[in-house]
């Protein structure tokens, strides 16, 4: 370990930081806007899941790299093509969740606050996705979480990224730079899925004041066994 | 000319067919380095994840927590450093697959014990089954479709991420990509891409077919009932 080797090149750090961050984060959160309206559908017709798993099922099967490398002939070697795949692999770890969250909804909820007038879309803005947010979260945990370590391996194709320590550092045999590289990576990747537990935390006030044992009987209490 | 003419046009050439390094060979080792770090991963994710998930109670976070910082670990860079100070050695790189493999499958097998059904459980002890005999004959049963997701998901990243196994100077289907990219020939890029996805596709199949095999008839029956 060659700690000056840190300070020296601080700025390349930086920069590499950022754009593994942008790299990892943005592709996330647009497959979380394409999941939220497919899961809201899917949840609501039944008949349209099915099909969409098989497709989200098979997208998943293709690996990341052969995507980067499939999409280089329209994106060229940009940040589009990696930031195009990083987003199908997180829609097909986003979705089902919306999807499972949203069906998670008590019966008895959804009665009540249609009881209580409420129409489908009020509905769905204000009980179901609120009761649903901890499973999307979940789903998005993962979704940041492999993205921002995947998106490492967009240096393969040449597109800048944390990965460029680890490459770099193995061409020159220099294991400092794969250190801080592999550092930095599980770093930015812990930091971002501890920023969606705390908002998972402001959005689901109620959960924090139950503790789960008491969450898990008011379930059963609440869901209408067959 | 697009992604699947090139790819196309060079899985077609009767030279890749034959002599060493040829398609067939690399697609051989390429299984070969896929097959073993799933089978430790499960070996170590499957009875772990079941053990917790019998203890059952609040591990839910711990496990979930541990499992999503372990996703962190990017897998490029585990094999780099791993090269750098072990060489050729088997262990690089069959830890970082092992690795990637692990958090699937763990996470699934733990879901699938926790998701029995209580009464179901309570039925098994009722009858005067050993804890073993709880595991062995009710709860593992009933977790075999979610054990499966996680051994398939696991499979599927373990194909797809065998390919950089090539960075390091070892074979696979990766050989072509990383040579490609090397000197500039799209061709066998895009073909080496098109084997994977193959491949990733065939592992896809080949679970839905074992998921026939050995998912309890009860299990399936209650599933059409649904």
């Amino acid at each position: 370990m060659m700690w000056s080797w840190i300070p020296e090149n601080a700025s390349l750090i930086w920069q590499l930081t950022r754009e593994n961050l942008y790299l990892g984060v943005v592709p996330a959160l647009i497959g979380l806007a394409i999941a939220l309206p497919l899961g809201i559908i899917a949840a609501r017709w039944r008949w349209f899941y099915p099909p969409v798993l098989a497709a989200v099922n098979i997208l998943y099967a293709i690996p990341s790299l052969a995507l980067f490398i499939a999409l280089i002939p329209a994106f060229g070697l940009t940040d589009t093509t990696v930031v195009i795949a990083l987003t199908v692999f997180s829609l097909c770890v986003i979705l089902p969740n919306v999807v499972a969250g949203l069906r998670g909804v008590p019966a008895a909820v959804t009665q009540a606050a249609t009881a209580m007038g409420y129409g489908p879309l009020r509905r769905l803005m204000t009980v179901e996705l609120p009761l649903a947010v901890p499973v999307i979260i979940a789903g998005l945990r993962v979704g940041v979480v492999s993205g921002i370590s995947l998106a490492s391996l967009g240096q393969l194709i040449g597109v800048s990224s944390l990965g460029y320590l680890f490459i770099d550092g193995l061409q020159r045999s220099f294991p400092t730079e794969i250190y801080v590289g592999l550092f930095l990576v599980i770093v930015l990747a812990l930091v971002c899925d501890l920023i969606l537990v705390a908002i998972r935390r402001a959005l689901t006030p109620w959960a924090a004041a139950q503790p789960e044992r008491r969450q898990r009987r008011l379930r059963q209490l609440t869901e209408v066994t067959p | 000319m697009s992604f699947f003419n090139w790819a196309w046009d060079w899985v077609t050439t009767d030279a890749n067919w034959h002599g060493s390094g040829s398609i067939p060979q690399q697609l051989l080792a390429h299984l070969g380095y896929s097959i073993l770090p799933l089978l430790i991963a499960a070996l170590i994710g499957v009875p772990a994840g079941v053990a917790i998930g019998h203890r059952g109670g609040k591990r839910a976070v711990v496990v979930i927590n541990v499992a999503n910082a372990w996703r962190a670990i990017p897998t490029l860079g585990l094999l780099i450093l791993l090269a750098v100070f072990l060489g050729f050695s088997a262990l690089t790189w069959l830890v970082p697959l092992v690795v990637l493999a692990i958090p699937p499958i763990l996470v699934n097998s733990y879901e699938g014990v926790v998701a029995v059904d209580p009464s179901v459980k309570d039925a098994a002890a009722g009858m005067g089954m050993t804890p073993w005999q709880q595991v062995t004959r009710v709860e593992i049963p009933n977790a075999i479709p979610l054990i499966l997701v996680g051994l398939r998901t696991s499979a599927i990243f373990v194909v797809a991420t065998a390919t950089i196994a090539a960075y390091i100077g070892l074979g696979g289907l990766g050989r072509f990509i990383i040579d490609g990219l090397a000197s500039d020939q799209y061709g066998p890029v895009a073909g080496g891409a098109l084997l994977v996805v193959l491949l990733a596709v065939l592992v896809l199949a080949l679970f839905a077919g074992l998921s026939r095999l050995v998912v309890p008839a009860g299990l399936r029956k209650q599933a059409k009932t649904e």
